[in-house]
């Protein structure tokens, strides 16, 4: 077991760190959460800046246009970023940390180079396009129609909690393309451009006051079948490549955040027990940070992810849910005003353990998974 | 960087478990602590690790293999006091203003380790005097004594010495909740596998599950944790290794605890028994979470740290 970065990483550190004291000196004011707008330009123009600096896809292949960092350089990348308090990924999250990883598993040659360069220069947003209203923890369950006709599939349905939703160019949609299968064996995973007639788009208000997701409305969308990602009735697999990502990684660089936030909160907090408290949630939350060491270890090691990853969105929304409660109680009359960023913080991560599998699903997949617990035994069909 | 257990240290695992099952089996253990097992530990090298060239990450994951048997014993302060002090050593914190204390193992121990602020102290265990056994310890398999006056003892370690030790004792505490909270895990999940109701096992309950999956979660996080505490132990550049140390510590004995009872829960009534090993892993935690500084020590040291 060794926790000590390399040369060559500490070379990448200082090299990055003057780099980023230089970019974020030019960066802009941050915009308002409900100026969406002027989100997406934010957000996508730190995209393009990453990207001619050479740190953007800072894990994809080299052959994609990534940097193909080393595991160690990538934690590097999230610490670094994370102190300097640059941009949170943003807008960009769908495409770079979800689909731009589930592309280059799953996707054709055309597919890779029609959206991988775009992605990576902050050219393209993404939204995500899976649950529907009667589809959520049982995401397999999914009624969305896609009918094939001729080069095209017909698409009509309803999709809830699109992230980026309004602002997104392209979608990952899953739709039914075999209804008469099993439910996991009837789904097929598409790209979906955002402006196809039939679409429309309507945003949902969050607990924020604010739109982060959306409900997206198909009806009769044609979507050319060269769209498709992977084979047809194969997209509960290639969702679970998405789904691997998402659990593994792309909680790490806000649980770094969370540290800084914890670390600045700890002057302000007096009373006993609270100290008490923050000292619990930030054992866990260094913990974490060394649980991902371990993740990225075992993944370079050997080739795949080790238990850690599957535990660590479960641990992750618990801390952060504490951490979140102790803000409120520190803040105590100070949290009438959302302005403040650890009360809007709170209110954000309400979300986390709901959020790409809640925290009870998660339970089932380590119960079954790792522990090797049998499955419930599935309610009986009504007739 | 390669946060993963090295060849060697996988190795190194797999001797000590299966050193645990062949000679430590639940029979023995409910025996108790002895001169035998004391030699075979020895032999082992259980205690002279770190003199034969180990590491703290060494030491850490022998005593994870300990814990996960719930080898009884002074196992930790004899592992401290390793070229100090000759045989098993049993030890603890000096009382405050005199107040009598409560030791466990005095028995079998050749001398006592008191720790305080200023250093470490050796007293020969047969030099205390107005000691009373415990007719009823709270763990069967750890005798305690109370002692009315602890005599000074001889110097054996300074201040830094103190230090050190309170950092050893407290990572291979943690090390060893950790393997204690893995069995746990095991045992219950074990049990919810075999155990059938309503005509099918209860682990494939959610709420029976859900309860199992925190615990795993529990332990693999501390276990985590303390791995890292350790490597920042014998490296001490990479980090701040009070604050590793106190979040591993809390996090372990938080894992011991609520895992032996989530345990218990598991198990049901023969959870309740004494016949069921999962009290012996409850009252072993309980016992070890007030060694090296209890969770508000812990908790109070890494708050500390963050205001520096």
């Amino acid at each position: 077991m060794d926790l000590r970065y390399s040369e060559t990483d500490e070379a990448f550190r200082a090299e990055l760190r003057t780099w980023l004291a230089g970019a974020l000196s030019e960066l802009p004011t941050p915009p308002a959460r409900d100026d969406w707008p002027a989100r997406v330009r934010y957000d996508t123009e730190w995209q393009r800046r990453l990207f001619d600096a050479g740190y953007a896809g800072i894990s994809w292949p080299a052959e994609y246009g990534g940097r193909g960092a080393s595991p160690s350089e990538q934690l590097v990348f999230l610490e670094e970023t994370t102190r300097a308090r640059a941009p949170y990924v943003g807008v960009n999250f769908v495409g770079t940390l979800h689909c731009g990883p589930t592309l280059i598993a799953e996707g054709t040659d055309a597919q890779k180079s029609a959206h991988l360069p775009r992605i990576l220069r902050g050219e393209e947003v993404w939204c995500q396009c899976f649950s529907e209203p009667d589809a959520g923890s049982d995401l397999a369950g999914l009624r969305t129609r896609a009918v094939r006709d001729g080069d095209d599939y017909v698409v009509t349905g309803q999709k809830i909690w699109c992230s980026f939703g309004h602002v997104g160019d392209f979608g990952e949609l899953l739709v039914r393309t075999d209804p008469d299968a099993a439910k996991h064996r009837g789904i097929t995973w598409l790209i979906l451009p955002m402006d196809l007639p039939g679409i429309d788009v309507r945003p949902i208000e969050t607990v924020l006051g604010s739109s982060e997701f959306c409900e997206v409305f198909l009806d009769d969308v044609r979507v050319p079948a060269a769209n498709r990602v992977g084979d047809e009735n194969d997209g509960w697999r290639v969702t679970n490549v998405t789904l691997s990502f998402e659990r593994g990684t792309a909680f790490v660089s806000e649980m770094v955040d969370a540290l800084r936030l914890a670390e600045e909160l700890a002057p302000d907090v007096h009373d006993l027990s609270d100290r008490r408290e923050l000292a619990h949630v930030v054992a866990q939350l260094d913990a974490l940070w060394a649980l991902t060491k371990r993740n990225v270890s075992q993944a370079a090691h050997d080739g795949a992810p080790g238990p850690g990853a599957f535990m660590f969105k479960l641990a992750y929304s618990e801390a952060r849910d504490r951490l979140g409660e102790l803000c409120m109680r520190v803040l105590d009359r100070g949290a009438f005003d959302i302005h403040d960023e650890r009360v809007e913080e709170r209110l954000r991560t309400l979300s986390l353990p709901i959020a790409a599998g809640t925290s009870q699903i998660q339970r089932n997949i380590i119960g079954e998974r790792l522990l090797g617990l049998p499955k419930e035994q599935p309610w009986p069909r009504s007739a | 960087m390669n946060f993963d257990l090295s060849e060697d240290q996988v190795a190194l695992r797999d001797a000590i478990r299966s050193l645990c099952r062949g000679r430590f089996t639940g029979e023995r253990v409910r025996k108790g602590f002895d001169q035998a097992m004391f030699d075979e530990l020895a032999t082992t090298g259980v205690f002279s690790l770190r003199a034969d060239g180990f590491g703290w990450a060494d030491a850490a994951i022998t005593f994870e293999e300990l814990g996960r048997a719930v080898v009884p014993g002074p196992l930790v302060w004899t592992h401290l006091a390793h070229g100090v002090a000759e045989g098993i050593v049993t030890g603890l914190e000096r009382p405050r203003d005199g107040a009598p204390a409560l030791l466990e193992h005095l028995a079998v121990a050749d001398g006592i380790a008191v720790v305080d602020d200023d250093g470490i102290s050796l007293v020969p265990s047969d030099a205390v005097a107005g000691v009373t056994a415990l007719d009823w310890p709270l763990d069967p398999l750890t005798p305690v004594h109370r002692i009315d006056a602890l005599p000074t003892g001889e110097r054996i370690g300074g201040r830094d010495e103190a230090a050190a030790w309170r950092r050893g004792g407290g990572l291979l505490t943690a090390a060893f909740e950790v393997g204690m909270a893995q069995a746990c895990t095991e045992a219950a999940t074990g049990y919810s596998l075999a155990r059938r109701q309503f005509d099918r096992p209860i682990g494939s309950f959610q709420a029976v599950k859900h309860i199992l999956a925190d615990m795993v979660v529990r332990a693999e996080v501390a276990r985590t944790a303390v791995h890292a505490a350790a490597v920042t132990m014998d490296d001490p550049g990479i980090g701040d290794r009070e604050r590793a140390l106190s979040g591993a510590r809390l996090l372990a004995a938080e894992a011991a605890e609520k895992n032996a009872k989530g345990s218990l829960q598991v198990h049901g009534g023969i959870g309740f028994t004494w016949e069921a090993d999962v009290h012996l892993y409850l009252k072993r935690a309980w016992m070890l979470s007030t060694a090296f500084g209890n969770v508000h020590v812990h908790a109070d040291a890494l708050a500390a740290r963050l205001v520096r």
